[in-house]
C-alpha cells in the first residue's frame, strides 16, 4: 500500500483494489463500519449519546450549553427579583465571598446587585437575540446565496450586487437608521443585526455552490433528470452545511457584542432589561477598579461560543459519512 | 559489486488511525548507469513507496523506515543528514511526476521555476538562464525563448510533460525516477514522451527508475523490471522474460488481464438505428468543439467513441444528455430530437440514456449511503417502482454488478475504485435505460479491475440488449468490447466503422497514427514495431 495520505483525500487507508475485488464482501470495504447496516445517527438517540462522548470537548459543550438554555428558560422568573434590586451597601462588591448570600458570590455591580443572577437572568435576552440573529441570516443568506449560485444568471448578479450595498454600507449606521426609525425591541435587534450578517452566509453559500455544482455527482444527478431544486436541496444544500455551522458559531459572540454596542448608543435593548453584551458595556467603565462587572458576563460570551463551536466540530464529523468512524471507533486503535 | 543506487530490505509501515499498514516490505532492487529499470504495479501496490523514501518523500510519521538501507554511490542515504539530502536531492537524484499541472506552481513562468533549481543548487544567473535555455530546447518546446516566459496553464498536457523532464535534467542528474510520466498523457503523446525521456538517457547516461502500472509502458523503454504486489516484489527480470515466462500467479493474471487479445465482435449492424445523430455542432468562440458531427446507433450494440483529448469525444455525449447545449444539428432518438426538445419531455428521455462517468469518486455523493445514492433514480422517476420494493430491487441490482446487498448500508469512501464504478452502473440501471454512455469508464481503473468491469458491461449488453456508447482513449479495450468504432479529430468524425475494419484496415492516416501509437504489453512486438518504425 501507498502512504494513505497521498492517494486519498479523505486520508482513508487505500484498499488493494485488486484484493478487495476479489476477495468479496467480507474484506471487501474498509474495515470501519463492521456489520452496521445503516450507520447513521438516527440509529437511535443512544448511539448518538455514544458518538458524543466518545469526544470529551463536545460532551462538556452539550451539557454548558444546556445549562445556558436552562438558564435562559427559568432564569427570569426564579432570579428576576433578585437581579433588579438594588443595594446600594453593596456596590462593587468583590467576588469570591460568601458573607452576603450564595448570589453574591461573584460579587456585585454599580449598583449593588448580584452578578450571578443578573448573568442567570441575561441569559434569556442574550440568546434569544443572538440565536435568533444568527439563524435568521444563515437561514435567509443560505436561501440567497443557493439561488445566486445555481439558479438563473440575473438573479445571481441581483443578490450579489445587493449583498454588496449591505457590505459597503457601515452597518452600525444602518442599525441606527432602522432602529431610530423602529422601537428598539428584540424583535427589531435582531432583524438589524440579521440584515448586517447576511451577506457573510450568502458569500460564502455561493462560493461553494459554483464549486460543488461543478462537482461529477450533481451531473449524474441530472442525466438521471433530477430537478434543480431536488439537485439544490439534496446534493449540494449537505455539503454546504457543515461551513455555515461553523461560521454560525462564530458568528455568535460577535452577534452578542454588537448587540451590545447597540445597547451602548441607547438603540438596542435598554436597561432594566439586561444582556451579557449591556452588561460588559456597562462594567467596562469599572474596569480599573472593579473589573468582575465586565469580566463575568465576558466569560458567559466567550465560553457560549466555545462550546457552541466545539459542538460544531463534532457535528461535522458525525455528519459526515467518511469521518464519522473517528467517533464509533471504541478504543483509539493503532494510534501510536 | 556496487550500483549507481541500491534499495537494500527496504521495508516501510505507515502508522494509520485504523492500524498498521505494511507498505512495503523487504523489498531490493538496484539501477545502473543508462540503465531503465521499471516498477511495474497496480495501485495500492507500493511501487511509489521505495522511490518516496529514496527522494525523502515519506512523511514520518505517520511513516515509519523500519528495515533497509538505500544506497547511492556507495552512501546509505537513510543515514545522510537532511542537510546533505537536499543536497543530492534534485541535483543528482531528479523526480517527475504524474500530473505534471498539479507540480508546476501556476503563478510563476515555466522559466523562472527552471531557472530556480539550478539557482538552487549553486548556479548563477547568467549560468542559469543559459542552461534553461538549452533544456527547452533539448525536450523539444518549439519555440524555447518565448516559452520560458509562458506559464504553466498555456502548454498543453505534453509539453508540461516536457517542461516536467527539463526541470528534472536541469542538473544533470545522475538518476531520474518517473513516476507514472505518461499516465495522463493521450496515446500519441505517450509515445513521444517515452521516446524523448529514452533519448536524453541514452544521451546523458542516466539511470531511469521507471514506475508505471502499464505493461506496454514497460515493454517499450524498460531494460529490466520488477513486479510488485501488496508491498512485494513478486517478479524481477527483462520484461520479455516477465511477459513470457512469468513464475508468479499474480504476474500471470495481471499479464492475461491486458486487454487487446480477445476475439474482435463480428457484429455488421443492419438493425433499426435508436440514436441517429445529424451534423451536430457546438463552437465555442473560435474553438469548434464539435464540427458536423453524423454517426447512427443501433438497438443493443456498442459504439466505441476514440480520440485524443480535445476531439471532442466527451462533447458529443454532454449534448445528447442535454448537459450541454449544441448549436445546430439534430440528435434522433427514437424518432425525437433530443437537442430541441421541451425540458418536459427531457424527464422522461433521462430514463432511458444514462451515463456512467470516468471518476466514481467523484460521481456518487459521498454523503449519501449506496441504498439512497440508487434509489435516488425511482425517487425523480417515481413511475418505476412502487416505494415497498426499492430495497429488494436495490440488492438485486448490487447483485448485478457483482456486490452484495449488505453493501446497501455503506457509502462510497468505504469502497476501492472498481467497487465505485461497480455501484455508478448499478445506479445507471437502476431506471432500466435503454442506451448507456460511458465516458472513460475504466480509464481510472486499474488493469485488472478495467477487465472486470469490461466483462460485467458485456453481460448487460448480452442480457439486458443495452447499447452502450463507449468513450474511451485506450484502444486495445474498445477492441475487445466495440461493435462499432467512430474516430474522432478535433471535433470532426474522421473514421467511422466496424471494429474489425477499423483495427485491421484503417483507412485514414489520423487512425493509422492512433493505432501505431498505442503499446503492445509484448515486448516482442513492441520492439519490432519501434524497430519497424525507425
Amino acid at each position: 500500500m501507498t502512504n494513505p495520505s497521498r492517494d486519498d483525500p479523505n486520508g482513508a487507508p487505500t484498499v488493494n483494489p485488486l484484493l478487495a475485488d476479489n476477495a468479496g464482501p467480507a474484506t471487501a470495504a474498509s474495515p470501519v463500519t463492521p456489520e452496521r447496516p445503516l450507520a447513521l445517527p438516527k440509529g437511535g438517540f443512544a448511539t448518538v449519546l455514544a458518538m458524543l462522548w466518545r469526544d470529551k470537548f463536545a460532551t462538556a459543550a452539550v451539557i454548558f450549553l444546556c445549562l445556558m438554555i436552562l438558564c435562559a428558560i427559568f432564569g427570569p422568573a426564579l432570579l428576576g427579583e433578585a437581579a433588579t434590586k438594588q443595594n446600594l451597601r453593596g456596590r462593587n462588591l468583590a467576588p469570591f465571598t460568601l458573607d452576603h448570600g450564595w448570589l453574591m458570590v461573584l460579587g456585585a455591580d454599580a449598583l449593588g446587585r448580584p452578578l450571578l443572577a443578573r448573568i442567570v437572568v441575561a441569559a434569556q435576552n442574550t440568546l434569544m437575540i443572538a440565536a435568533g440573529a444568527v439563524a435568521l441570516s444563515a437561514t435567509v443568506g443560505a436561501a440567497l446565496g443557493l439561488t445566486a449560485g445555481y439558479g438563473p444568471k440575473w438573479a445571481g448578479t441581483l443578490i450579489m450586487r445587493l449583498a454588496d450595498v449591505i457590505m459597503s454600507f457601515p452597518s452600525l449606521l444602518l442599525a441606527v437608521l432602522v432602529l431610530y426609525m423602529l422601537s428598539p425591541s428584540v424583535a427589531n435587534v435582531v432583524l438589524v443585526l440579521a440584515i448586517t450578517r447576511i451577506p457573510i452566509y450568502l458569500r460564502t453559500t455561493r462560493a461553494e455552490v459554483l464549486e460543488i455544482k461543478e462537482r461529477m455527482f450533481v451531473q449524474a444527478a441530472q442525466v438521471m433528470g433530477a430537478s434543480p431544486t431536488r439537485i439544490v436541496l439534496r446534493h449540494i444544500l449537505p455539503m454546504v452545511i457543515p461551513t455555515l455551522v461553523t461560521i454560525a458559531t462564530l458568528d455568535f459572540a460577535f452577534v452578542m457584542l454588537a448587540e451590545s454596542a447597540l445597547s451602548f448608543l441607547g438603540i438596542g435593548i435598554q436597561p432594566p432589561e439586561i444582556t451579557w453584551g449591556l452588561m460588559v458595556a456597562q462594567g467596562k467603565q469599572y474596569l480599573a477598579n472593579a473589573w468582575w462587572l465586565a469580566f463575568w458576563p465576558g466569560l458567559a460570551i466567550i465560553l457560549t461560543t466555545l462550546s457552541l463551536n466545539l459542538l460544531s466540530g463534532w457535528l461535522r464529523i458525525a455528519l459526515d459519512p467518511a469521518q464519522r468512524w473517528r467517533l464509533e471507533i471504541t478504543h483509539k486503535g493503532g494510534r501510536t | 559489486m556496487t550500483h549507481l543506487l541500491e534499495v537494500r530490505n527496504l521495508s516501510v509501515r505507515f502508522h494509520t488511525v485504523r492500524g498498521i499498514v505494511d507498505a512495503v516490505k523487504n523489498v531490493s532492487w538496484h539501477v545502473d548507469r543508462g540503465e531503465t529499470l521499471a516498477i511495474l504495479g497496480e495501485s495500492g501496490s507500493g511501487k511509489s513507496v521505495s522511490s518516496s523514501a529514496i527522494l525523502n518523500l515519506i512523511d514520518c510519521p505517520p511513516g515509519e523506515i523500519t528495515t533497509g538501507e538505500i544506497l547511492f554511490d556507495g552512501r546509505d542515504l537513510l543515514k545522510a543528514s537532511p542537510a546533505e539530502r537536499r543536497a543530492i536531492n534534485g541535483k543528482r537524484i531528479a523526480m517527475i511526476f504524474q500530473d505534471p499541472l498539479s507540480h508546476l506552481n501556476p503563478v510563476w513562468t515555466v522559466g523562472w521555476q527552471l531557472r530556480e533549481v539550478m539557482l538552487v543548487h549553486g548556479a548563477t544567473r547568467v549560468e542559469a538562464a543559459e542552461r534553461a535555455l538549452d533544456l527547452m530546447r533539448r525536450v523539444g518546446i518549439p519555440d524555447p525563448e518565448a516559452a520560458l516566459d509562458k506559464y504553466p496553464h498555456q502548454f498543453s498536457g505534453g509539453q508540461r510533460q516536457r517542461v516536467m523532464i527539463a526541470m528534472a535534467l536541469a542538473m544533470k542528474p545522475d538518476i531520474i525516477v518517473a513516476d507514472e510520466p505518461t499516465t495522463a498523457l493521450d496515446v500519441t503523446v505517450q509515445a513521444e514522451v517515452l521516446r524523448l525521456l529514452k533519448a536524453l538517457q541514452q544521451e546523458m547516461g542516466m539511470g531511469l527508475v521507471l514506475i508505471t502500472h502499464d505493461l506496454g509502458v514497460v515493454a517499450e523503454v524498460a531494460d529490466r523490471a520488477v513486479v510488485m504486489n501488496a508491498g512485494e516484489i513478486v517478479e524481477a527480470g527483462t520484461p520479455s522474460e516477465i511477459y513470457h515466462h512469468a513464475k508468479h500467479p499474480y504476474t500471470r493474471k495481471l499479464i492475461a488481464a491486458a486487454p487487446g487479445k480477445g476475439a474482435m465482435s463480428t457484429a455488421t449492424g443492419g438493425r433499426e438505428p435508436i440514436l441517429k445523430v445529424e451534423g451536430a455542432t457546438k463552437t465555442y468562440g473560435p474553438f469548434k468543439a464539435l464540427d458536423a458531427v453524423s454517426f447512427e446507433l443501433e438497438k443493443g450494440e456498442v459504439l466505441a467513441v476514440v480520440g485524443e483529448s480535445g476531439s471532442g469525444k466527451s462533447t458529443v455525449a454532454k449534448a445528447i444528455l442535454r448537459l450541454i447545449d449544441a448549436d445546430a444539428g439534430k440528435a434522433l432518438w427514437k424518432g425525437r430530437d433530443l437537442f430541441a426538445m421541451p425540458p418536459r419531455d427531457l424527464y422522461a428521455m433521462r430514463r432511458e440514456i444514462q451515463m456512467v462517468f470516468q471518476d466514481p469518486t467523484q460521481s456518487l455523493n459521498p454523503r449519501m449511503s449506496i441504498y439512497q445514492i440508487i434509489s435516488e433514480a425511482w425517487v425523480i422517476h417515481p413511475d418505476i417502482l412502487p416505494k415497498a420494493r426499492w430495497r429488494e430491487r436495490v440488492a438485486e441490482l448490487l447483485a448485478q454488478v457483482g456486490l452484495t446487498p449488505e453493501h446497501a448500508g455503506r457509502y462510497p469512501h468505504q469502497f476501492s475504485g472498481g467497487q465505485r464504478q461497480r455501484i455508478a452502473i448499478a445506479r445507471a440501471l437502476a431506471l432500466e435505460p435503454e442506451l448507456i454512455i460511458a465516458d472513460e469508464a475504466v480509464s481510472a481503473l486499474d488493469v485488472s479491475i478495467q477487465a472486470q468491469v469490461i466483462e460485467l458491461l458485456a453481460k448487460l449488453k448480452r442480457e439486458l440488449g443495452i447499447a452502450f456508447m463507449f468513450i474511451a482513449h485506450d484502444l486495445p479495450v474498445v477492441r475487445d468490447f466495440a461493435d462499432h468504432v467512430m474516430v474522432m479529430e478535433k471535433g470532426q468524425v474522421v473514421e467511422i466503422g466496424t471494429v474489425r475494419s477499423i483495427f485491421e484496415n484503417p483507412v485514414q492516416p489520423y487512425t493509422r497514427r492512433l493505432l501505431a501509437a498505442g503499446l503492445d504489453p509484448d515486448p516482442e512486438v513492441q520492439k519490432a514495431r519501434r524497430l519497424a518504425l525507425a
